[in-house]
């Protein structure tokens, strides 16, 4: 327990300026911190699992592990526009099964169906679920944590009942189908191209368009928001369609990775991409959030993801440990919040 | 082309059950720094709504620059250049500063309506140093203090070229050194054609910037004056309908032995070093600026923060308040500042309001007694006079007077001895106000000790003994009898903590 | 001057006011659910049937009551369902390491307090997280406890009386509904008549102002979801007892339909407002509902999309009014 001294900070006046400088320089600091940090902690953990078993660092694993990363990291950017809202979307998962489900069955029904097209029908779906959600949350005025709880349900239920119970399997899709998620490009997934673009339209979005700017106001603060002319309600709503549409899309994409789509695809996969999100520096009380982080979250995730069975680490463990993960990050989230509120409440007394 | 910028007649807005504003007037030049007087109460945050189209009023026409406008929400009133800056700034805490100063009227390029950062924050920061302020516009706004933050919110107006730019109570958190400059930019701001409508409870604000003075009472409009051709009296008249001295019931309580003393009481980052002593019958005064640490102190006397450091002795033994419940049950009684956040429970009826804090000692074995409950009620809402027809109406149906005479039955259901009022009157119309004198001085007469905490100079130059002077979380100033006085008040308040050491 | 006197006695008593009351509304959908089921299928309507339908859903109603109260508080519990999970594990496990059923019952029973102490502790330590997040990553956690126990293997061969629990009956009536009846009647003394239930409400409607009035706050939040742990330790117990195993994956999507029956018994999300009637209504509404679409083989995927829209109905509804409310208030 420190005892700092109300006192001690009083300084004379030609010193203010300095200090005002060192204000910024410390705030910035801590949040820079928390990417180079992630990132160091990534590399630290790749080298103890190389130490572990050689395996790991091979062209072939990485591959692998960036390629599951990647639909992880396509939902983690819409998560993060959802949790800088203050909110949070468990119905993910089921958005991504059922949009996943019908694609899989008009592939399989009707073949002739270009795979982009079935791509584009897919992010449909997702568009509307999310748009039916946001509805839920922003007009209406819902919980965010109950309206996604019912309508994960729902997009679930819908999701058996479309499929009778009934798999698609591998030899029902079209190899062109299939071959847009497992194919290459310069030796490159697809997916991890898809991803990409994801990351750099994302980039633009947040981070140099009015629209974007507005999300973390409203998170922020959204009363504010509404005096500064801003409609929350319709940033709201908007969130969670961009939410569902990238579901969706990852749906499709899932489908034809793994070449089959059940009833129970991606179940509780939305608990993963919101530990990514929240590894990645996004906070729970909203307004805060980048997308450097998400990526280094989502990264973090899919190595643990990847190398636990490399370690021996039985898959029975997998749970709780994307449990735990998600409590210490979030839990140091508040700690860090907690250090730099008390640095400002201590500058402001000057 | 008339010759004010602003014009308001017959402006009257009313709330279910109550007249906010009565028939005002109110007229104001460019190039003029009009000032707003009133009490707490009088309708002046009413009266800025109104101009900032946050309300629309009832009755009553607003021209501007000579044409009839009517502003249907915040957002109109803003792009007719009118701006406010209140005394807590709503802002994106998260953001930068830059964003703060434009979200809403970003810099976007013309054809992909990207956002242009560079010009913004160029802007930004040239709008920064004309106001003289010594931060980057990449700071965070979290981290500025209240006075660096008030900076932003003028930098904000004048990025939408605001014509009227309403400052309301700007100066209550502010050093004096942070007082001048922000006169310093408000007379920039008339000298630049701006024209500006100043909101404060102190004299020397207006006196020092303001031509002319308006006085809102009751929510009626009562008079505008050349502030050179008003002396103080004559403005407390207008504002308060009496003069001073038959605003305050005499006192009449006997002063017993010492009930509280607190020694170099501390808590890391709000206070440090306090320490005063209370006794029985006695009426003793904490005040400051806004941000001083009162409410601080008071918080942790009543034990919803703890302190670091010092000893609290009640009566003699020394106590340690780690809880409200616990300071309730040695002895210290609180009434929060907020009464409908911290005070009162609104959808709940004014009985099970006021029994919440004793519950468990009419209860039996745990269990509620709804007899005992109403006895209890009635006869304590009874006693501070609370107006209501049964005791089930809800506390979110009572006037501002009344809702605080039930905050006040709270505090006579346990045993007291210490009883702390944190801006007591606050938002209470004059006559409930002086009801509320009578109640205190009643219990000063019943031997309790009594607290006042009040931003409300006529208050604790009327109420109290003695009086505590706070200023960034130290006592700078012990005053007591005929030292107490506004002057004497406002010097320790505002003065920086070296030089009011050198004045102890 | 002291005003006169106020008048105090009974608020006015209207019949219309009386009847129009959620709980009333509650009421007459569960007849005309019942009606509907009743037309449905004619194995409804059978004693035995809806003996045996009841003892089937009462399980997850025991997490219902403390739910109420949590919810009640402004706050929300979704790791129930985890620690009826982990709570049956870890007693499963006890007792096929040779522990002695009654202890490894009391230690299911210790196990489930420890959890529900843990999210109090939580979310009372760290106030700037809410309730979501922290029971969101506890579920996680609790289940996947009860993954690295037992895997995906079952646990069971407990003795004979244990399934007493489940299935046995104290003259006519079922051992699980008495048990229900009786911690039903608990639960609603304490929300409606003890002084601790007064304060769930002020705490609910404004922690803020409770804290001042001397409501001890954190006490009593850490107090209710350890009562929801050890609730949902019961559960654990009862729903072992009739499936006669258990497995790490028992009890997955609890969480929905004891929110569904919370909601729908008429508490509020915000907090505040709500009667234990109500949700002990809601319990056997959704629990006959079920019962019926199952007896005419609705398949279970459609029962959860009922179910999840019968949630987003019941808060809608509420929400609804106020707005029509606000709007009429505006001309």
């Amino acid at each position: 327990m420190e005892s700092r001294n109300v006192g001690s900070f009083v300084m004379p006046m030609g010193q203010q300026t300095q200090a005002n400088k060192n204000k910024r320089t410390i705030s910035s600091y801590v949040v820079q911190f928390r990417e180079l940090g992630l990132l160091f902690f990534i590399l630290l953990l790749a080298v103890l699992i190389q130490m572990r078993n050689p395996s790991f660092l091979t062209w072939e694993n990485i591959n692998d592990l960036i390629t599951n990363t990647a639909i992880l990291s396509i939902l983690a950017v819409g998560m993060m526009l959802v949790i800088i809202t203050r909110g949070i979307d468990l119905s993910i998962g089921a958005t991504l099964a059922l949009s996943g489900m019908i694609s899989a069955m008009v592939v399989s029904h009707f073949p002739q169906v270009h795979p982009l097209l079935v791509l584009l029908l897919g992010t449909g779906i997702g568009l509307v679920c999310g748009g039916g959600l946001g509805y839920l949350v922003a007009k209406i005025g819902i919980l965010p944590i109950i309206a996604t709880l019912g309508m994960m349900n729902v997009f679930r239920g819908l999701t058996y009942l479309i499929s009778d119970g009934k798999w698609v399997s591998a030899h029902q899709m079209t190899t062109s189908f299939k071959f847009l998620g497992t194919g290459t490009l310069f030796r490159i997934n697809h997916l991890i191209w898809i991803a990409l673009f994801i990351y750099l339209i994302a980039y633009y979005f947040m981070g140099h368009t009015r629209t974007g700017r507005q999300i973390y106001a409203v998170g922020s603060n959204p009363e504010a928001a509404r005096i500064s002319g801003i409609r929350p309600e319709r940033t709201l709503w908007l969130v969670y369609v961009i939410m569902g549409g990238l579901s969706g899309m990852a749906g499709v994409l899932w489908v034809s990775k793994f070449a089959s789509a059940q009833g129970d695809t991606a179940s509780g996969y939305e608990l993963s991409v919101i530990a990514a999100c929240v590894v990645g520096g996004v906070s729970i009380a909203g307004g805060v959030g980048k997308l450097s982080g998400v990526l280094l979250g989502a990264i973090l995730l899919g190595i643990i993801n990847n190398a636990l069975p490399l370690i021996n680490v039985s898959a029975f463990w997998q749970m709780g440990i994307q449990g735990s993960i998600i409590l210490a990050a979030v839990l140091l989230n508040a700690i860090v919040k907690r250090g730099v509120d008390r640095n400002h409440l201590m500058r402001r007394k000057v | 082309m008339s010759e004010y910028i602003l014009e308001l007649n017959g402006i009257t807005k009313v709330f279910p059950g109550v007249r906010a504003l009565d028939n005002v007037y109110f007229k104001l030049k460019p190039g003029e720094i009009h000032a707003l007087m009133g009490e707490n109460g009088a309708g002046k945050s009413t009266f800025i709504k109104v101009i900032t189209g946050v309300y629309e009023a009832n009755e009553g026409e607003m021209l501007l620059n000579g044409k009839t406008v009517n502003f249907r929400n915040p957002n109109e009133a803003k792009q007719a250049g009118i701006a406010a800056i209140y005394q807590h700034v709503t802002c994106y805490p998260d953001l930068s500063v830059t964003e703060n100063i434009f979200m809403g009227h970003e810099k976007i390029a013309t054809g992909s309506k990207r956002i242009l950062w560079k010009d913004m924050h160029r802007e930004a920061e040239r709008l920064l140093r004309e106001l003289g302020a010594s931060f980057s516009s990449k700071t965070q706004m979290g981290a500025l203090s209240v006075a660096e933050q008030q900076i932003v919110e003028i930098a904000k107006a004048l990025s939408v070229n605001a014509k009227i730019i309403i400052m309301d109570e700007p100066t209550a958190a502010l050093t004096t050194r942070e007082s001048e400059e922000l006169y310093r930019i408000a007379e920039q701001l008339r000298d630049a054609g701006a024209a500006i409508i100043f909101i404060s409870h102190r004299f020397e604000d207006m006196y020092r910037l303001a031509s002319k003075v308006t006085v809102f009472r009751d929510s009626k409009y009562i008079g505008t004056w050349r502030v050179n051709e008003i002396s103080n009296k004559e403005l407390i008249v207008a504002m308060v309908g009496r003069e001073i001295t038959q605003l305050f019931p005499k006192k009449e309580a006997q002063i017993g032995e010492e009930v509280l003393r607190v020694e170099g009481l501390g808590r890391t980052g709000y206070f440090t070093d306090i320490s005063f002593s209370l006794r029985r019958g006695e009426v003793i005064g904490l005040t400051g600026l806004v941000g001083s640490g009162r409410t601080e102190v008071c918080d942790s006397l009543f034990g919803i923060h703890p302190y670091d450091r010092g000893k609290v002795i009640l009566k003699g033994r020394v106590i340690k308040t780690i809880s409200p419940s616990q300071s309730m049950h040695s002895g210290i009684g609180y009434l929060p500042e907020d009464r409908q956040k911290q005070g009162l429970i609104l959808d709940w009826g004014i009985g099970d309001n006021i029994t919440l804090p004793s519950l468990k000692r009419i209860s039996f074995k745990g269990f509620t007694s709804k007899s005992k409950e109403t006895d209890m009620a009635k006869r304590l809402a009874e006693k501070v006079g609370v107006k209501a027809k049964t005791i089930f109406d809800l506390a979110s149906s009572l006037s501002g007077g009344n809702q605080q005479k039930v905050v006040f039955a709270k505090l006579l259901t346990t045993d007291l001895d210490v009883i702390i009022l944190d801006e007591p009157t606050k938002g209470v119309d004059v006559g409930a106000k002086y009801a509320i004198y009578e109640i205190i001085n009643e219990l000063a007469a019943q031997g309790y000790g009594i607290i006042i905490v009040s931003s409300e100079m006529p208050e604790i130059i009327g109420m109290c003994d003695r009086v505590e002077v706070m200023r960034e979380g130290r006592i700078t100033a012990k005053l007591s009898g005929t030292n107490i006085s506004q002057e004497a008040i406002l010097a320790a308040a505002m003065a920086e903590p070296a030089t009011s050491m050198a004045q102890r | 001057m002291i005003e006169p006197r106020v008048l105090a006695h009974k608020l006015d008593f209207s019949w219309k006011r009386f009847f129009l009351q959620w709980e009333w509304m509650l009421v007459i959908i569960f007849i005309a659910i019942n009606v509907m089921n009743i037309n449905l299928s004619e194995y409804y309507w059978d004693y035995d049937n809806l003996r045996d339908a009841m003892m089937g859903f009462l399980d997850k109603s025991f997490i219902v009551l403390p739910m109420v109260l949590i919810m009640i508080l402004g706050d929300i519990d979704i790791s129930v369902g985890s620690i009826v999970a982990l709570s049956a594990v870890i007693m499963a496990d006890l007792y096929t390491m040779g522990v002695p059923m009654v202890l490894a019952m009391l230690i299911c029973l210790a196990a489930g307090i420890v959890c529900g102490w843990i999210n109090g502790m939580l979310i009372v330590k760290y106030k700037e997280l809410s309730s979501v997040i922290v029971t969101l990553a506890t579920m996680i956690i609790y289940r996947g406890i009860a993954y690295v126990i037992l895997e995906d293997q079952a646990a069971g061969g407990f003795p004979e009386w244990f399934s007493f629990l489940g299935w046995g009956y104290v003259g006519p009536i079922p051992f699980i509904l008495l048990a229900f009846v009786c911690f039903a009647i608990l639960f609603y003394l304490l929300l409606h008549k003890t002084v601790l239930g007064r304060q769930i409400y002020a705490i609910g409607n404004n922690a803020n102002a409770s804290r001042y009035s001397g409501v001890k706050v954190d006490r009593i939040k850490i107090f209710v979801f350890v009562l929801a742990g050890f609730m949902a330790a019961v559960t654990g117990l009862f729903l072992t007892a009739r499936m006669g195993s258990t497995r790490p994956n028992i009890a997955t999507g609890y969480e929905l339909e004891v929110i569904a029956m919370v909601v729908l018994g008429g508490i509020s999300t915000a907090g505040g407002k709500g009667r234990m009637i109500g949700a002990i209504i809601a319990i056997f509404l959704i629990g006959f509902l079920r019962y019926g679409l199952g007896l005419i083989n609705v398949q279970a995927q459609m029962l959860l999309i009922i179910i999840g829209l019968l949630l987003i109905a019941a808060v809608m509804v509420p929400k609804l009014k106020i707005k029509r409310t606000q709007k009429l208030r505006k001309t």
